[in-house]
């Protein structure tokens, strides 16, 4: 094989990959929602599907997302398995009785006899300057629907073997893609992509000693920065990026809290109620012990998502999280 | 030269050509509900048939009965009784081949009964014991579904994708008049239409929605005329008439099967018991309606029918009846049993390998059974 060089590649373009490489290896995987097909999805993430597989894989519907999803639950019970596009975080509300009474119950109540192998596909969360309902961090809302897996890729590869094993999966999936990373450029061999990891396993992204960072999907790169900015103040800060939400890898953030004693969970969602309380509690109950400071979290506020000119304020930045780093009871030690 | 100036000689751009993108007058639905039972239609009906569906609707006249005694003993948690639309819940399992797809309400336990699945299985979910007792893969029957016309657009997808993949499967979908008014009901006829899957929508217009009358529920001419605007054709029929809706339903699955696309039926029935066991009719309707609709009882019309043309004797009103009482002896039987239940199950499925988090809860929960009085697996 001839080496292939290895050029940077975005977040789109691998999950534009994943899924061609999966309607290709599998006849069965058919991929649905508004404008993705003629034009490529408005991100451009089905981008020549419909060319390549034809307009019965890869199929523009009636712009209902209840009938979305509602179909994709039909087709998947005669054994396809649809991978179905909501086109933004907040247009996939509509569809939520399907998703919360149907997909993600339907292998509980019959047994096992009729699992729903089924990829519901949202862009999701802020900073892309998005109007009204284009930027809701929603993820709280599919974690606390039992019977569905949720996952946000941070990273190129991420994206690519997340979604290959999201359309894998038996199971739904939920897959949040950060919308904002749609456009960033990592090193990515798209000829040897990256293996396809099991579902619910998170990922140091940054070794450090003095304080674990927990995050996902759009904050990563957020963390990151806040950790390097972290070094002048002294900190030498563990990032954790999750990328799975449900199931949630309780091993690997209680191992990098353990070794750390602190923790600040980092996302855009509001803090009440908000994904950040239960990684927080999950962390208390099992590294009580090793804690030198109460689990705090850096969240969006707890209000409807800002205007594009406002949304600056709203989002976790790297100040507010070395705040919240500076909050860790470091007196305690000195 | 001003605008003023070039008004006398502006002639306006003539929009693009505009025409109806289907002609809606072979889609209308007739002024009356079809009927077959006492016109001249019924010298039509096949006798083999319409003594099947005699059989059958007295079975499930039966049916009801026994579960409703069944809820009232404590042995069901709740029965939606379909006493009264025995004619639609029959006619639409008899309607299908081996291969197709029923996708029931959860009002519709006769019709999945009527389809081949064990009466204890189609009554777990109004029992308790789990949700879905059945098999769908086998009987080719969806779960019940409880969240109103959420089973529509299931129906529409399955028919898609077997069309999609070449199998002559045609979907039948059952639904209330309430029903008519969800979001799914709209979404899934839109869906439908657009793909012309081979779907038939089966509306019980049964009178009510729990207390709403149709009256609050729609301004509609009739709910079949619904289907106009989606561009399929709607069928309105006497849902009391067991031919009647036999043959309406088998002329949608034959278009269907042969590419036609979707059909609207709209059957006119009345729910002749309460919504369940749990609901108060007396509130909300007069007895005098109720008993106006006995009057236009399906397995009545039926027998009048039948016996009239001679080809129901009372052999066979006995045979009948005594295949009715053997279905209720051994639901009563089955039914008075305890279901085996074990704990274990509520971790079992909710995904093909339980989460961490799932695995630590399982091992609470059996620890808790562990340490108390009660054996695991007992109630």
């Amino acid at each position: 094989m001839t080496t292939v060089a290895v050029k940077p590649a975005t977040m789109a373009q691998a999950l534009t990959r994943a899924m061609r490489d999966a309607m290709a290896a599998d006849p069965s995987v058919h991929v649905m929602g508004e404008d993705v097909g003629t034009l490529g999805g408005v991100f451009r993430i089905t981008d020549g599907l419909a060319e390549e597989f034809g307009a019965d894989r890869c199929t523009d519907t009636p712009l209902a997302e209840a009938g979305i999803l509602g179909t994709a639950v039909g087709m998947a019970m005669y054994g396809l398995r649809p991978v179905v596009e909501m086109q933004f975080d907040a247009f996939a509300y509509p569809a939520f009785e399907q998703l919360v009474s149907h997909v993600a119950k339907m292998r509980n109540r019959t047994r096992g006899k009729l699992p729903l192998p089924l990829t519901i596909r949202i862009p999701y969360g802020g900073g892309i300057g998005g109007v009204e309902h284009h930027s809701d961090a929603s993820e709280a809302y599919y974690m606390a629907t039992p019977g569905l897996h949720v996952v946000t890729p941070a990273t190129v590869a991420d994206a690519y073997g997340l979604l290959r094993a999201a359309i894998a999966s038996d199971d739904p999936v939920v897959l949040l893609e950060p919308k904002r990373l749609y456009w960033s450029k990592d090193s990515w061999n798209p000829e040897e992509p990256s293996a396809v990891e099991p579902i619910g396993r998170a990922v140091v992204r940054r070794s450090g000693r003095s304080a674990t960072l927990i995050t996902y999907g759009p904050s990563l790169p957020v963390c990151m920065e806040a950790a390097e900015a972290a070094r002048a103040e002294g900190w030498d800060l563990e990032v954790v990026d999750l990328r799975s939400l449900v199931p949630f890898d309780d091993e690997t953030v209680s191992a990098s809290v353990r070794r750390t004693g602190r923790a600040v969970v980092v996302h855009e969602s509001g803090g009440f109620g908000g994904p950040g309380g239960e990684i927080a509690a999950r962390v208390t109950e099992r590294c009580f012990h090793h804690l030198e400071a109460p689990v705090l979290r850096v969240a969006g506020f707890d209000l409807p998502y800002p205007p594009p000119m406002l949304e600056r304020h709203h989002l976790p930045g790297v100040d507010r999280i070395l705040d919240a780093v500076g909050r860790l009871q470091w007196e305690a030690e000195s | 030269m001003t605008v003023m100036e070039q008004r006398g000689a502006y002639r306006p751009t003539p929009p693009p050509a505009w025409q109806p993108r289907t002609d809606p007058a072979p889609l209308l639905p007739d002024a009356e509900p079809y009927r077959v039972l006492g016109t001249d239609a019924a010298a039509k009906a096949d006798p083999e048939l319409l003594r099947r569906l005699y059989t059958e609707l007295v079975k499930g006249r039966r049916y009801n009965a026994q579960a409703t005694a069944l809820t009232k003993q404590g042995r069901l948690a709740v029965y939606p009784s379909s006493t009264g639309q025995e004619a639609c819940e029959v006619a639409a399992a008899l309607v299908l081949a081996e291969q197709d797809w029923l996708f029931p309400s959860y009002r519709d336990t006769l019709a999945v009964v009527a389809r081949g699945v064990d009466p204890v299985e189609a009554l777990t979910l109004l029992r308790g014991d789990w949700h879905t007792g059945y098999d769908p893969r086998e009987h080719r029957v969806a779960p019940l579904s409880t969240p109103l016309a959420t089973q529509l657009p299931h129906a529409v997808g399955l028919a898609h994708a077997a069309r999609l993949k070449g199998d002559d499967v045609v979907a039948l979908a059952m639904v209330g008049d309430g029903g008519t008014s969800e979001g799914d009901f709209h979404e899934a006829l839109n869906f439908a239409a657009v793909w012309q899957a081979p779907v038939v929508f089966l509306v019980q217009n049964n009178g009510f929605a729990i207390s709403v009358p149709l009256a609050k529920q729609t301004a509609a001419p009739s709910l079949a005329h619904k289907a106009v605007g989606y561009g399929m054709p709607g069928r309105l029929v006497d849902g009391n008439d067991a031919a009647a809706v036999h043959e309406v339903l088998a002329d949608a699955v034959r278009r269907a099967r042969a590419g036609g696309g979707p059909t609207l039926v709209e059957a006119i029935t009345y729910r002749v018991e309460a919504h369940t066991n749990a609901d108060d009719a007396t509130r909300y309707r007069v007895d005098a309606e109720v008993e106006t609709w006995k009057r236009h009882d399906p397995i009545a019309l039926l027998e009048q029918e039948l016996t009239a043309r001679g080809v129901l004797d009372e052999a066979a009103v006995e045979s009948a009846r005594q295949d009715a009482e053997t279905l209720a002896a051994s639901l009563r039987a089955r039914m008075n049993q305890d279901p085996a239940l074990d704990p274990m199950d509520l971790f079992a499925h909710v995904y093909a390998e339980p989460t961490p988090q799932l695995l630590e809860q399982r091992e609470q929960l059996r620890a808790e059974l562990a340490a108390g009085a009660a054996p695991e697996g007992a109630q």
